[in-house]
């Protein structure tokens, strides 16, 4: 008999970092007290209009960009109708007739190489409320109602869960290198639905089941195999799948059926009313491109054409934060592979200009060092350590950013040395020693 | 009196608000018509309140600049005053009081306007006769035996019976226009995007606006100039700036008219006389215009609605348990009929089942619609047709079915999104009230404003209307 093939595809949301609502000017700040993060309009309240917050589309191109989507020039808003608590005016506005991305995709790498995913299209919408349910009552808190979202949806060209875990991975990091997203999986900032079928090769794509409430990465690798092997176990007793939404539960290791398409609701979708159909121009397709930031893609390409293996890259490029702190200990001056390697084994934070000085201190240390035969080295070493060791306090001091501490510290090694030594090579020395004691 | 000339009276303090919003106070406790709604002692002593917090600021020499300052006017109830109970006349809102007020009542209160009573309506503004609210129905000031028309009954009534010189209303199909013409006053419903619907209860989204009702023309287009302009929590308010209506002709030369059939050779010789050039035409589409209309406000509405759910506010049932009896029970007791067949229409041709055969079909109509009669539009200064077909039906004589073809010369200037007036013409049967349509270009309000104030003492002799 031959193997199963797994066909997945993802549908991704990422919530937006934008300071206010998609529709109205209330905060989307993360938690908050209940339904203080609510105006008249993201409640509902009768005769309340949404005003569309300008920078969501802004942030949509910007991934449209990135990610080689064609952006719609002219795209607009439907009503997704439906009555539930958590959607106070019984209709969420989303894009589904004219979404404002469609196409484009991204590369990923697994064990098994490389791969193109495809996207069917990025849209704008607005997330729901959330409920909490106590002790037989529900809550309704519509902090988060409102808040907008990029819904990333892909095509089905997964075939394992290394390949869905590297999508949304890359995709994350792009995310975050745009500044578009916090993406925080367990605050709900960005989750990933699955869904997913098997067949086997050659054969038409089989009946497939969406997964939601998966929370973390592990949880999808988890639910992936979960489901997967559900599906084929149906499928090999010589039952029938049915087409369904299902909920992952991670604590039981298991997916439940939610709902099947034969009683899903209706949506009704429709172009919404309140809202203008949005244009996008060349001008603003000019401006949101020129101002679009370095992704980690590029940054690694920089970095090992500064000489940088592929591994100190993606150390280095691991976080934003990381990459935008190495970027600026370059624009200072210092030198690229000394400052990746310094960087990779600094234990607590300097501002960006301290650390750039020590990476130029140990470059001068460095090249002057080969002017200089091994017993000098290793005696000047010895001197200025034993200074060090002898000098706690202002050692503290200049680990708390006093400057005049370490000139202190050099006239004692001067003092020590004498002439063996040129003062740049002790200088250079010194903060060396220094750096190394700030990183133990 | 006209509401502008009570206002220099009242800023040249001949007269003081007190006494200028008095008559309104005592028409809206007789109540003869149904016009006024919630009130009570209470209701005036805040009216009281506000007349003289607007006194004070016209002592003070604030509102001089203002034409309307100290006039008194009535509210539609679907349109949000902060603080006041505001139903839309219907069972499902009982009790609901918005948190914040509509964007033309923040301009009407800033230009000093005193709000001296909530009017009645069809619930929800659905209904052309004003028969539907869950207070009572409206009846016609020049015969109570006739309705007032919908369904901005209450708003046209206490104007028409001199109870207030000024009142809002909302028209999403010629729900002003239409108890205007039947009461004898003037009403204007603006360019779909000059005046803000903030704050309106929402039926038609995309075809609704809010528009005033007068006496007059002068004091119509005033209350409207004070009330429209861009406003930045509406996104389909396109206008930059408030329309304006400084315009003035001496006479109909060089304009060009656009007449129908149903125009009677009086007016149309009136019209001449007054130097207007007329062209005779037929009303495009007119066949579709109506299923075009309902399919869409339907569609619409029962979207908009949705939010009515007993959850939040308004009406939920007392019997209700679990969440799904919440919506059902609630839905089913708060919506009357009318509301209920229109809503279940909307769902149905909005399912992906009916959605390309009606819904899509409706909506490629409507742009087609549209390009008819933004051609007519730019070839002609104005469309003239009668109002509504005849003069107001008798209480309960509109059975269901036909009250819809009442809007049949009204509803284009919807769909297009037209600026359209409708003036008093003489009384027809039973000696009651006519009106005549005037339906201009897209935003350009002030020409056909101008046009009308021509038009107005022309068409008021020469009667026999349409």
């Amino acid at each position: 008999m031959s193997k199963w093939e797994i066909v997945m595809g993802l549908e991704v949301h990422a919530e937006l970092s934008t300071k206010t609502k998609i529709f109205c000017g209330c905060t989307t700040a993360f938690g908050g007290e209940p339904n203080t993060h609510v105006c008249p309009g993201c409640a509902g309240m009768p005769g309340t209009l949404p005003v569309f917050n300008r920078e969501v589309l802004e942030y949509a191109v910007k991934l449209g960009l990135v990610l080689g989507c064609d952006i719609s020039r002219v795209c607009r808003f439907d009503r997704k109708n439906y009555f539930y608590p958590d959607l106070p005016k019984a209709y969420q506005v989303s894009q589904l007739h004219a979404p404002i991305c469609r196409g484009g995709g991204l590369e990923i790498t697994t064990d098994s190489g490389s791969k193109f995913i495809r996207l069917h299209q990025i849209h704008m919408e607005e997330d729901a409320g959330k409920l909490l349910h106590e002790r037989g009552f529900t809550k309704l808190d519509y902090n988060r109602g409102c808040t907008p979202l990029l819904e990333i949806v892909s095509e089905p060209d997964f075939a394992t869960s290394d390949e869905v875990i590297a999508y949304l991975e890359k995709l994350r990091e792009i995310l975050m290198y745009l500044d578009i997203c916090d993406c925080k999986m367990q605050e709900g900032s960005f989750r990933a639905d699955v869904n997913l079928s098997v067949r086997k090769p050659g054969e038409a794509l089989g009946t497939r089941t969406e997964m939601k409430n998966i929370n973390s990465f592990k949880a999808i690798t988890r639910a992936i195999e979960f489901e997967s092997k559900r599906h084929i176990e149906v499928l090999e007793s010589g039952g029938v799948l049915v087409q369904e939404t299902r909920r992952w539960d991670d604590d039981c290791g298991e997916s439940f059926a939610m709902r099947s398409k034969a009683n899903a609701t209706d949506y009704r979708y429709f172009p919404d009313p309140d809202l203008l159909p949005l244009t996008v121009d060349e001008a603003m397709l000019e401006r949101v491109r020129a101002s679009l930031p370095e992704v980690a893609d590029e940054k690694r390409e920089r970095y090992v054409s500064l000489g940088l293996s592929a591994k100190t890259a993606a150390l280095i490029t691991h976080t934003r934060e990381r990459a935008l702190f190495f970027d600026e200990v370059l624009a200072l001056g210092a030198n690229a592979k000394i400052a990746a390697n310094m960087l990779q084994h600094m234990k607590e934070e300097l501002p960006a200009n301290d650390f750039a000085e020590l990476v130029k201190a140990r470059e001068a240390q460095t090249a002057q060092s080969q002017n200089l035969d091994e017993g000098t080295l290793l005696e000047v070493r010895k001197q200025i350590e034993k200074a060090v060791a002898e000098n706690a306090e202002a050692v503290a001091d200049y680990r708390a950013g006093k400057q005049k501490a370490f000139g202190f510290l050099m006239g004692q090694a001067v003092k020590a040395i004498g002439k063996s030594a040129s003062p740049d090579v002790i200088k250079s020395t010194l903060a060396a020693v220094l750096a190394e004691m700030t990183k133990e | 009196m006209t509401a502008l000339q009570l206002s220099a009276q009242l800023r040249a303090k001949s007269r003081s608000v007190v006494e200028a919003v008095t008559p309104a106070l005592d028409a809206a406790q007789r109540n003869e018509w149904g016009a006024f709604l919630r009130f009570d002692a209470e209701y005036k002593t805040r009216v009281l309140e506000r007349a003289a917090s607007v006194q004070s600021r016209l002592d003070a020499g604030e509102l001089s600049g203002s034409p309307l300052a100290g006039v008194p006017i009535v509210i539609k109830d679907n349109i949000s005053v902060a603080g006041e109970e505001c139903s839309a006349c219907s069972r499902m809102l009982a009790g609901y009081k918005p948190v914040f007020s509509a964007t033309v009542i923040e301009r009407l209160e800033k230009a000093g306007l005193v709000i001296v009573g909530r009017a009645n309506m069809d619930e929800f503004a659905v209904g052309t006769t004003g028969e539907s609210s869950v207070h009572g129905g409206v009846t016609n000031p020049h015969n109570s035996a006739h309705v007032a028309g919908g369904s901005s009954s209450g708003s046209a009534v206490a104007v028409a019976s001199g109870a207030v010189p000024l009142a809002l209303g909302s028209d999403s199909g010629g729900s002003i226009r239409l108890p205007a013409a039947y009461c004898g006053a003037v009403a204007i419903k603006p360019s779909y995007g000059g005046v803000s619907r903030n704050g309106l209860f929402a039926l038609a989204s995309s075809m609704e606006q809010v528009g005033t009702i007068a006496a007059n023309v002068d004091d119509a287009l005033a209350l409207l100039e004070i009330i429209s302009g861009a406003d930045n929590r509406d996104g389909t308010c396109v206008a930059q700036e408030p329309l304006a209506f400084a315009d003035r002709k001496q006479d109909l030369k060089g304009v060009k008219l656009a007449v129908i059939a149903e125009v009677s050779d009086d007016i149309r010789d009136a019209l001449k006389s007054a130097g207007a050039e007329l062209a005779e035409i037929a009303l495009p589409m007119r066949e579709v215009l109506l299923p075009t209309y309902f399919i869409i406000a339907c569609a619409e509405m029962a979207s908009n609605f949705a939010r009515y759910d007993g959850l939040k506010y308004g009406q939920r049932s007392p019997q209700a348990q679990a969440l799904g009896e919440i919506y059902r029970l609630s839905r089913a007791e708060g919506f009357g009929r009318a509301v209920k067949t229109r809503l279940m229409f909307g769902t149905l041709i909005t399912t992906s089942d009916y959605y390309d055969s009606y819904f899509r079909q409706a909506l490629k109509v409507r742009g087609l619609i549209k390009r008819e009669y933004d051609k007519l539009l730019s070839e002609y200064d104005a469309i003239v047709t009668p109002t509504a077909a005849a003069v107001a039906p008798k209480l309960g004589e509109t059975p269901g079915g036909k009250v819809n073809e009442c809007d049949i010369f009204t509803v284009f200037a919807n769909l297009g999104g037209y600026p359209a007036v409708t003036l008093p013409c003489g009384v027809g049967e039973g000696g009651l009230p006519l009106g005549l349509q005037l339906v201009g270009g897209a935003f350009k309000d002030a020409q056909l404003g101008a046009i009308a104030r021509v038009c107005e003492p022309i068409v008021r002799v020469t009667g026999g209307g349409a």
